[in-house]
């Protein structure tokens, strides 16, 4: 052959560069930078603890919980809902486009119809529900000309309920998009087999599609927990900017350009969303045995 | 068996589902269209209905920008990143590809690698991209100094910009989507054709050229509207990396507690025909490549 094939290493090498200086060396920076000490016009290389010492300050208070506890109670808060609802969501819709839509082409066309509003701007989806949930929009609006209301409902915009329902409208595909390969993939002559072996409906989807489900779970699962965890422009924008978020203090901590303890907030961060995740994986291991 | 099943009559379950996916559209799309309607109020509409007659009003206040901002050089500057983020993925995701196939030394840990940064909180990786570019800044002037080259230490600022870190942030998103996209692809791959080809004499070059492109061709358009799409919409990675000139999102972030016209809707729907556009000429390019070359 009068041409060798080019070497392996040499076709990875742009991924695997882009990879270590843009991912590996940040994050070891940032590992770095949190030990670091600063004042108000730089950083200043000396080894400290007291950006960590800072965040947790107050901490061991137990009756009034300090405020990294509160943010981080908070975004877990949002975390487990949105986690729960875009599941319950998710599965649902995969489950019928997996077992009741009959015709693959009808499968292609609904599975896209679901997957087109991921394309366009996530702030445009996010004021999109403004016309709707304001003060004036169109919900109000309808409950008030319907005598069900007297004044405006106040929450529906700028809460915990609106952070919520923007989350769901944006990321539910994070978790159809994985449940759905999953199920996909399940052999179909299983569910029969449970049918002809006298299963009902409700047995089989608990005992044969959900465990068989469990790696596409998994994967939306992660998704939607990394996304809600370090997220700051869905709870601002939906927010009202009120709320806090543990993505939202490093955000504010940058902006004043306190690096070394917006450092130390991302490696709790982390540590915090690894846990979680190690959990699940266990968590799903464990039923796996069973 | 496919035609019996078609006349087995629905369950009680598919109608029930069936109106719950129907429901689960509107909520999909339901707030999106009311704005798309909304943008075209009359000049005297606000920011709720009712429609205060019709009008493309908004769209001539937009032609003007808004306010402060100059909303169409954001949108340029978002328009030459995503290409150019849609160009790198490309050619990096398809060079990966290829070199998975093969045996490569510390794939599984370039793998992992790929999947870690793919479900980063994207806040964590945006600030260690943007603490690195001002160490490199601290350091670039530095060297400056020492080197004593005073024009061009007065003249530096920093060496972050949407060509360096803010493109970086955006492929840190974009490769991983693009390499697991490869992997579907290559994992359906036959490799007799490619094999056929060296038998009759191909170069490896020419055999990428003209079998294995062909046949992964429509994959490759579906990776670079990926990369493009995710690009054009990215704001929490690029929010710490971008320097001085915001793109697109990130203005349009700002306009969100600023702008309490309908221009602002006449803007949103204004990024969605272009997201659809991209979707649009991504079809007509995959409908294209399957005419011309036959694919299945």
């Amino acid at each position: 052959m009068s041409h060798r094939a080019p070497p392996a290493w040499l076709q990875a090498a742009p991924l695997a560069l882009t990879f270590a200086f843009f991912f590996v060396i940040p994050l070891a920076l940032i590992a770095m930078v949190s030990l670091w000490d600063y004042n108000e016009y730089e950083l200043i290389p000396a080894f400290t603890l007291r950006n960590y010492q800072d965040i947790f300050s107050g901490c061991s208070n137990t009756a009034d919980w300090c405020v990294t506890l509160r943010t981080y109670a908070s975004t877990l808060k949002f975390c487990v809902i949105v986690w729960a609802v875009t599941l319950v969501l998710g599965f649902t819709i995969a489950y019928f486009l997996a077992f009741h839509v009959r015709t693959p082409a009808m499968q292609t066309v609904l599975f896209l119809l679901c997957t087109i509003p991921f394309w366009t701007s996530n702030v445009i989806r996010m004021i999109s529900w403004v016309p709707l949930l304001g003060r004036n929009g169109l919900i109000n609006q309808t409950l008030q000309s319907l005598g069900l209301i007297e004044a405006p409902i106040e929450w529906l915009l700028f809460s915990d309920f609106s952070v919520v329902l923007a989350f769901v409208h944006l990321y539910t595909m994070f978790m159809i998009v994985p449940i759905f390969n999953s199920m996909m993939r399940i052999d179909r002559s299983l569910i029969e087999a449970a049918r002809d072996s006298g299963a009902s409906g409700w047995q089989t989807l608990w005992h044969v599609v959900i465990p068989l489900s469990r790696t596409g779970i998994l994967i939306g699962s992660i998704f939607i927990i990394t996304i809600v965890m370090g997220d700051f422009v869905t709870v601002g924008v939906m927010g009202g900017q009120q709320i806090a978020s543990v993505g939202k203090v490093i955000q504010v901590q940058t902006s004043y350009l306190q690096f070394p303890i917006a450092a130390a907030n991302a490696v709790i961060l982390l540590a915090v969303v690894v846990l979680i995740i190690y959990a699940l994986t266990r968590l799903v291991d464990i039923r796996k045995e069973l | 068996m496919a035609l019996h099943r078609e006349r087995e009559p629905r369950p009680a379950s598919f109608w029930l589902l069936a109106i719950f996916f129907g429901l689960f559209l509107v909520f999909l799309y339901g707030p999106t269209l009311t704005i798309f309607v909304l943008s075209f109020q009359g000049p005297q509409g606000g920011l709720t209905f009712p429609m205060r007659g019709w009008s493309l009003h908004w769209f001539a206040r937009l032609a003007e920008g808004l306010g402060v901002i100059d909303v169409w050089a954001a949108l340029r500057r978002s328009l030459k990143l995503g290409l150019a983020v849609m160009g790198l993925t490309i050619l990096v995701s398809v060079l990966a590809g290829l070199a998975f196939r093969k045996k490569l030394r510390g794939g599984d840990a370039l793998f992992y690698l790929t999947i870690a940064s793919l479900i980063m909180p994207s806040i964590i990786v945006s600030l260690g991209i943007g603490l690195q570019f001002r160490l490199i800044d601290t350091g670039v002037q530095r060297l400056l100094e020492a080197l004593e080259w005073e024009w061009a230490l007065e003249h530096f600022t920093t060496t972050m910009g949407l060509g360096t870190s803010a493109l970086g942030a955006h492929l840190t998103w974009t490769l991983p989507f693009g390499l697991l996209i490869m992997f579907a692809v290559f994992n359906r791959f036959t490799p007799a054709y490619e094999e056929a080809a060296r038998d009759l004499g191909a170069t490896p070059w020419q055999a990428f050229r003209h079998v294995v492109l062909p046949l992964i061709g429509p994959s490759v358009v579906g990776v670079g509207l990926f990369g493009f799409t995710l690009s054009w919409d990215e704001i929490a990675r690029s929010s710490q990396a971008i320097g001085d000139l915001n793109t697109l999102p990130l203005e349009l972030q700002g306009l969100t507690t600023t702008v309490t016209t309908p221009a602002i809707y006449a803007l949103g729907t204004l990024t969605t025909v272009v997201s659809l556009l991209a979707i649009g000429l991504t079809l007509l390019a995959l409908a294209w490549l399957r005419r011309s070359r036959r694919l299945p």
